[in-house]
């Protein structure tokens, strides 16, 4: 037997930004996420927790948003991939994926960018093998994952403020200093 | 959808409400209602009852709350020292998205005979806090499991604390899993734990088969060949045919049931090497 509840109001806080909306108790995270707050971003692909295309950021923690229902939500912190991007200036993860072709179709891409994110939070420096496992909950149908390995390592070079970056920048302004 | 904020609140409710359910994780449960293979009419959340996410050590056993994660599980330094077999069980369980959400209370209850945690649980022999609305109790894993998807929780219980004992000096453990891919359940898991003594003789050995059954197997009669004597590659070898002969799986996607047992050989032999070379 399934009842239905009324909607009840959920508030919580999405890319630094705060949202109110109604759900049914039995409305899942990402329907609310799209449908109540318009926020399609986030893409749906089996809604049984298997492809990752619904991944996001839960206080912190990468997620997949279909396996939530809204209500649990409720209070959190949410990134989602409209988060990412400042303005009209890429996240470094994003330009990464431009730059390697690590997208084809994209309907992967949200839940991919995500699981760097994480990726790279905890562990900012990836081997291939570790990217690997770190993408694993994220099925992409395109690419055969190759350059979106690339992608993704790229992206933690970018990110890194190392010594690499800096010696580069210090050689090309070595001139002017001259 | 009801929230209780403790633990007698959520039992009483599941004491008076016919056909609810617990939400843990909700990575097995979300799924299911989803698929429309479940579908209860209340869902008690357990996710506002604080107090249910811990790990620490008492008293040479390491106490584990219900709802901690099983990355949590698996990056702790505490259960990776105490208990390498839980961390690497934990570690093993789908993706990181999956590992974030996903509860050890959860999986437990869950009772998939393919899980990789409830394998680890039979050979570390777990013991299970339950909280029930009149009384608590302790149940061995060995008895928790009873068949496919089933355990012997009464429907107004609740799992609130695994708890295992810390391996003594001069033990080793693993889990190993042969699986396709990295989210899907295991075709074989094989969770071990071995203790030597002095003279180098297997003083406790303890097998765990996730996959090859209708509930997670204890490979008693694999543990009694090596039990008391030296761990030799022949009697190594023994306790993997042991094993195999323990274990009944059915053929299905992840491989024919022939398969699964030469695979059970397999991985009971390189798991209690593993386990002896971290002794
Ligand atoms: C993509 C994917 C891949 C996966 N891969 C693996 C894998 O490789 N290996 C593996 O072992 N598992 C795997 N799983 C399942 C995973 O381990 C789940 O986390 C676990 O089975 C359920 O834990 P949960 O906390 O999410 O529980 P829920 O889904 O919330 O609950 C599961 C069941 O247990 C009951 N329950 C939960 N907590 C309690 C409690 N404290 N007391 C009483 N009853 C309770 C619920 O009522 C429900 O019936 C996978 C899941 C997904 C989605
Ligand atoms: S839509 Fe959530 S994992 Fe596929
Ligand atoms: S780019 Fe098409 S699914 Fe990944």
């Amino acid at each position: 037997m399934i009842l239905l509840s009324p909607p009840k109001q959920i508030d919580l806080t999405i890319n630094g930004q705060k949202y109110s909306g109604r759900a049914e108790p039995r409305t899942l995270l990402t329907y609310f996420l799209r449908d109540e707050l318009g926020l399609t971003g986030t893409h749906i692909g089996c809604i049984v927790g298997k492809c990752g295309a619904c991944t996001i950021i839960l206080d912190g923690k990468a997620v997949k948003s279909c396996l939530l229902f809204a209500s649990q939500a409720e209070g959190s912190e949410i990134l989602t991939v409209e988060g990412l991007a400042k303005g009209s200036q890429l996240h470094p993860i994003q330009e990464a994926f431009w730059e390697h072709h690590g997208l084809q179709c994209g309907y992967c891409t949200p839940g991919m960018l995500l699981a760097t994110y994480d990726l790279l939070k905890r562990n900012p420096n990836p081997t291939e093998a570790e990217i690997r496992e770190g993408i694993s909950g994220n099925l992409c149908m395109c690419t055969g994952y190759v350059n979106i390995v690339r992608a993704v390592k790229s992206a933690a070079e970018k990110m890194a403020p190392p010594k690499k970056q800096k010696a580069r920048l210090s050689r090309a302004s070595a001139p002017l200093r001259r | 959808m009801h929230s209780p904020s403790t633990i007698s609140e959520a039992t009483l409710l599941l004491k008076n409400t016919d056909d609810s359910k617990a939400l843990a994780g909700g990575q097995s449960l979300v799924p299911l209602m989803k698929l429309r293979l479940v579908s209860p009419a209340h869902i008690v959340d357990l996710g506002k009852i604080p107090g249910l996410s811990y790990i620490r050590e008492e008293k040479g056993h390491l106490l584990i709350g219900s709802m901690t994660t099983h990355n949590e599980v698996a990056t702790s330094p505490l259960i990776g020292k105490r208990c390498v077999t839980l961390s690497e069980a934990a570690s093993r369980i789908g993706d990181h998205q999956v590992r974030n959400r996903g509860t050890i209370g959860g999986t437990l209850c869950h009772a998939d005979p393919a899980g990789d945690v409830p394998a680890a649980a039979v050979a570390l022999d777990a013991e299970l806090k339950v909280a029930g609305h009149r009384k608590g109790r302790v149940i061995k894993a060995r008895d928790f499991f009873e068949d496919v998807l089933t355990t012997s929780l009464r429907r107004d219980e609740i799992l609130t604390e695994v708890r295992v004992r810390v391996l003594p000096p001069k033990s080793g453990g693993a889990y190993l899993k042969l699986g396709r891919g990295a989210s899907d359940l295991a075709t074989v898991g094989v969770a071990a734990v071995i203790t030597l003594d002095k003279a180098g003789a297997c003083k406790d050995v303890r097998l765990g088969l996730a996959g090859v059954g209708s509930k997670p197997i204890r490979a008693t009669r694999a543990e009694d060949a090596l039990k008391g004597r030296a761990p030799t590659d022949d009697l190594v070898a023994e306790a993997g045919e042991r094993a195999s002969e323990m274990s009944n799986p059915s053929s299905d996607i992840r491989g024919s049931a022939d398969y699964k047992r030469e695979m059970v050989k397999v991985y009971v032999r390189r798991a209690i090497r593993q386990s002896l070379a971290r002794v």
